[in-house]
């Protein structure tokens, strides 16, 4: 067996179904011996792009997503899409080909260096010199990048390692790690003292993040928070933490968040920050915002709590142990009777709404994201992308007991397109919609042929503004309409572009007949494009 | 803005110094210095940090150095309860003359002089950070035509708070 071979074992040994990548000679040793599996390959259209299916797939499975590029451009181009999955804490195996291990540092054609490259985007990486190692190596990056603060692990493989012979092939039941041993359970004493101030508290709010998400801790953050009445908000990524529409859900936070959400955390006298890294865009000023307030931190990444704002409590662990333990503490829930607070919060909610006045002329994203998330299937899969489009769907997507994923630390456009893909490959049985701009959706389009090469039945609306809407606003604001390469005239016809692909196309160019048009996009199972034309002025603020 | 003086164990895996320095250079943390090498057993190197911040940033430098894969344990060494060493070579430019002068600072020191030529010498001396400092001082009247300092190197008092390469 050769190293090539042992590559392919150990994905198998890991349930890997599928790979993202793009040949290169550096990694054709492995893509020869993965034919002889039952892995599924897809081939992507360019690098950064299969870091992000990576990311869509690993966020539907709760496993790492793999993706295998060559080495020197191959392995630079996928830096994007690993940065973005690190800044989301999303688990991925990237595996770069390398030039012979006898060159390296040579500067022969198509080296790079990439484990020097993308050190301060990945978890851990590794450059396989030995090629018994691999067994080990592929346990470890699989460890790492799924337990503790998950995120993505590069493997960089010298071709002469994926062609050598390895003694033995033995794949480690177990990782012996010395240095590598994440906390997963929160300290009991910091648990009790959760609780003591859960039952002092009037005006107790859950801030969730993505890391409840990540920890699959959906139910039990939603039992306790019934249980003991408090509401909840949500960052970004935490969307989807509860159904949008649940009666103790209160929106998301931030500057680009809900202003009642924002109150909510303003006026709350316990704030249970969770799996969240109170980052500048949800909280831009945590010292007024804790001021007054008892914070509790729970995170599985020690050295976010106190990074930006020092809790009273902090408590470091997994999302779903940690809620498990809340749960059996001894605390009655008459003790915690907030019914004013969530009364007052019910009423910011109603009086608080932003006053919008579409033009008519126009397709009204938000009412066009209402309907979108009303006829899409209670399970659907919504991949919003980066820039306006991203904060309407923020805003006005409806989850009720689907999946919202987008790209909210390193805010990468062209995301949502490949990140659904991955998705659907994921669950082909679940509906899955990715909505973004002209800017974004020109940034992945070329990923419409992996769509059709592999019959992966993504539906995409594209909200068309002739825009980059989100610059653009930001130029209206700060420098008072002096618009500088922001216009994205030269965009091609996507009617012609889907007939190009043979994919089926429909166009709403304002608000009537929006309802037939939605549900022709949605009626069957097979990738549609959608363009909605929104005016160009309008504004997420 | 203090000093800290941290004590890790890590890994002694390729690239191991340049992820803990990058880290460093990445967020923005001040490093004095930074000494690394193997211990009893080859697969572990010890390495000696002395970091400068406010008490948020040494927090965060300690929390963040934990998080790396490699590192097994990170410790502050308190002043009180460990030693500090630091070894300073120092070429002093030095005629016939003025040589019993600059031996005679040195003995006071215990530094050792380890070269000597027509117009130079090399003194070398141990010590922590504070009498280096003093013994550069007074050397001040010379001409110090090079210095090699090699960062300080540390270790906790006594049994307690060891770990244990075995464990």
């Amino acid at each position: 067996m050769i190293g090539a071979e042992a590559i392919v074992k150990c994905l198998e040994a890991e349930g890997v179904k599928a790979v993202f990548g793009y040949p290169g000679v550096a990694i054709c040793p492995f893509y020869n011996s993965i034919l002889d599996s039952s892995i599924r390959t897809i081939l992507i259209r360019t690098e950064q792009n299969a870091a992000h299916a990576a990311s869509g797939l690993a966020r539907m499975t709760g496993k790492p997503g793999v993706c295998a590029v060559t080495s020197g451009p191959g392995a630079t181009n996928v830096i994007t899409g690993i940065a973005t999955a690190f800044a989301d804490s999303i688990p991925l195996i990237c595996i770069t080909g390398q030039v012979n291990s006898e060159l390296l540092g040579s500067d022969v054609f198509q080296e790079a260096d990439i484990t020097g490259a993308v050190e301060s985007f990945v978890k851990y990486s590794y450059l396989v010199k030995n090629v018994n190692d691999i067994p080990r190596i592929f346990k470890e990056a699989f460890y790492i990048a799924n337990t503790g603060r998950k995120g993505p692990v590069l493997i960089d493989i010298p071709i002469d390692i994926q062609n050598a012979v390895i003694n033995k092939f033995k794949y480690p039941q177990e990782v012996s790690m010395r240095t590598y041993k994440p906390t997963v359970n929160g300290h009991i004493m910091q648990i009790k003292k959760v609780m003591g101030q859960l039952q002092k508290a009037k005006r107790p709010i859950i801030c969730a993040g993505g890391g409840v998400l990540l920890s699959g801790a959906e139910k039990e953050l939603r039992t306790f928070a019934e249980k003991y009445s408090i509401p909840v908000v949500s960052t970004m990524m935490g969307i989807g933490v509860m159904p949008t529409e649940h009666p103790m859900y209160f929106g998301m936070v931030g500057n680009n968040g809900k202003a009642y959400a924002n109150r909510a955390m303003n006026e709350a006298d316990l704030i249970i920050m969770v799996g969240a890294r109170v980052a500048d865009r949800a909280i831009s000023q945590p010292d007024l915002i804790i001021g007054n307030s008892v914070l509790v931190h729970i995170d599985v990444d020690s050295a976010e709590i106190g990074k930006n704002a020092i809790p009273t409590i902090p408590l470091v662990g997994d999302a779903r142990h940690i809620f498990e333990d809340l749960l059996k503490q001894e605390l009655e829930p008459q003790d915690c009777e907030h019914g004013d607070w969530i009364d007052t919060l019910k009423h910011y909610r109603d009086t608080m709404q932003i006053k919008r006045n579409p033009n008519p002329e126009y397709v009204d994203p938000k009412q066009f994201i209402i309907c979108l998330s009303e006829k899409m299937n209670e399970n659907g899969v919504y991949v919003a992308d980066v820039g306006q489009n991203q904060i309407w769907s923020c805003a006005y997507h409806i989850v009720r007991e689907g999946r919202f994923m987008t790209s909210g630390g390193m805010g990468t456009m062209g995301y949502s397109i490949p990140a659904a893909m991955g998705a659907k490959l994921a669950c082909p049985e679940r509906q899955v919609v990715a909505v973004c701009g002209d800017g974004s959706f020109q940034m992945s389009m070329m990923e419409l042929a992996t769509m059709r090469q592999h019959d992966i039945r993504v539906k995409i609306i594209v909200l068309k503004n002739n825009y980059l809407g989100m610059v653009r606003e930001y130029q209206h604001y700060t420098y008072k309409d002096h618009y500088s390469v922001v216009d994205l005239s030269g965009s091609p016809d996507l009617e012609k572009l889907a007939a190009a692909y043979d994919i089926p196309f429909i166009r709403l160019v304002n608000n009537h007949g929006m309802e037939e048009a939605i549900d022709a996009f949605l009626k069957n199972d097979e990738s549609m494009l959608m363009e909605c034309l929104i005016d160009p002025m309008d504004l997420v603020k | 803005m203090q000093k800290k003086v941290f004590q890790l164990l890590v890994d002694n895996t390729a690239g191991v110094l340049s992820r803990i320095s990058g880290l460093f250079s990445r967020r923005g943390y001040n490093i004095e210095s930074i000494t690394a090498g193997v211990t009893a057993d080859p697969k572990y190197t010890r390495i000696t940090i002395v970091a400068m911040g406010d008490d948020e940033i040494l927090d965060q430098i300690e929390k963040q150095v934990a998080k790396l894969v490699d590192v097994r344990d990170v410790k502050e060494l308190k002043p009180e309860s460990s030693v500090y060493r630091e070894l300073a070579l120092i070429k002093v430019k030095v005629s016939a003359k003025e040589r019993a002068g600059v031996i005679n600072i040195a003995d006071i020191f215990r530094a050792k002089i380890i070269d000597v030529g027509p117009e130079s010498l090399i003194a070398e001396l141990t010590g922590n950070q504070d009498k280096i400092e003093a013994f550069i001082n007074l050397l001040s009247d010379y001409e110090i035509l090079e210095l090699a300092r090699t960062g300080i190197a540390g270790l906790g008092r006594g049994i307690n708070n060891v770990t244990y390469l075995a464990d």
